[in-house]
């Protein structure tokens, strides 16, 4: 046993920053804008901030193409499920972008009809603080979780199939 | 003749990329260069001190009562008589503000009595856990000299620079922007950076100042 456990050779570290490299730099979004977070994040699709050149300017209308969800707005409980099925229809690996205050925790609509927190329902990978996010603020949460996803391990699976 | 219309069409694609060509950028590079944020852009939040290291916050709460998102959490506590932490009788001894839940307002700056509590022109704050969003006091005071805190100061995308910028929304509203405080020193940011000139404050005969 002690030959499988042992630390992975030069071949496989190789293999696993290439991969993580060409997947940082190809992360297509799923657009999933639901209030005025996604007018910001229109924005930073745009040309003066320019997701392009993350290699992310395709925002994808449907999930199978798509390796980011960008929750961009309060999730209503009536919104939740077809968040859901969105986010299972995503091929793995996929990570999820909880954009603004009312994605992340609710925000100030502390009440019976939003989602207090998107990762009640689907696990986040970032919290992108901001009311809204302003484009420089959601490409920090983007750049940071490139961060994360270079060094992670390219076996990364969310376990929820 | 539609084929010879057929055959030019690519070359009038290629012709609107053309013009573009010699036009000016307007991307901005991001990480390498940041927007300029206008004077009054609510970014997070500080916690000042007075010129001499003492701290601003009095613990009164009002913030935390004013606050519509409900994201700060506040208890004074009564100054220790030898080493008091803040001027007056009571201190902020435990604050807390979820920068998840807030909304970026002000209206937390609009009532602290003490300019106390300010907006910066901080806005990186990504998290991958929703506990490093709750900003504790230690994050949020400002530093002896002036300086705020950010909990990923060693990241290559904070510009510590940046941090030093106050809030001009304050500059206009707060105590030092009436007149009989014109000229004074009343202000955290000049308090920070003493080489920025004093606020022109709102008086009739001031004419310097680009907000006031």
């Amino acid at each position: 046993m002690a030959g499988i456990a042992r630390e992975p050779g030069f071949l496989m570290t190789t293999l696993e920053k290439g991969v993580n490299w060409a997947r940082t730099n190809s992360m297509w979004p799923a657009s999933f804008g639901l209030a005025c977070c996604a007018i910001e994040m229109m924005g930073t699709g745009a040309a003066h901030n320019d997701l392009a050149r993350f290699g992310m300017e395709v925002f994808r209308a449907s999930p199978r193409q798509a390796d980011l969800m960008i929750v961009a707005g309060r999730v209503s409980q009536k919104m939740a499920p077809v968040l859901r099925q969105v986010y299972d229809q995503m091929a793995e690996p996929k990570w999820v972008i909880s954009m603004g205050a009312c994605a992340s925790t609710g925000g100030m609509f502390n009440n019976y009809a939003l989602v207090q927190g998107v990762d009640e329902v689907v696990p986040v990978d970032m919290y992108v603080p901001g009311c809204p996010p302003g484009p420089q603020s959601l490409m920090h949460g983007i750049l940071t979780l490139q961060q994360e996803i270079m060094a992670g391990n390219i076996r990364r699976s969310t376990g929820v199939l | 003749m539609t084929w010879i219309s057929d055959l030019l069409g690519p070359f009038k694609g290629f012709a609107v990329t053309m013009r573009q060509v010699g036009k000016p950028r307007v991307t901005r590079k991001y990480p390498q260069e940041k927007r300029v944020k206008p004077p009054r852009f609510h970014g997070r939040h500080v916690l000042n001190r007075y010129e001499d290291g003492m701290e601003k916050c009095i613990g009164c709460e009002l913030c935390a009562g004013v606050c519509p998102a409900n994201c700060i959490y506040v208890r004074g506590a009564d100054n220790p008589p030898d080493n008091p932490v803040s001027p007056g009788e009571r201190y902020g001894f435990v604050y807390e503000i979820n920068m998840l839940r807030c909304i970026y307002c002000a209206m937390c700056v609009e009532a602290c009595p003490t300019e106390a509590i300010t907006m910066t022109h901080l806005f990186e704050m990504s998290v991958t856990s929703k506990e490093d969003a709750i900003y504790t006091k230690d994050e949020l005071l400002v530093d002896p000299d002036g300086t705020p805190n950010h909990p990923q100061a060693e990241s290559p995308l904070i510009d510590v620079k940046e941090l030093r910028l106050g809030d001009g929304w304050m500059r206009a509203t707060s105590s030092a922007g009436r007149a009989e405080y014109e000229g004074v020193v009343a202000w955290t940011p000049q308090a920070r950076n003493p080489d920025l000139p004093v606020e022109a404050g709102q008086s009739a005969e001031s004419t310097g100042g680009d907000d006031g």
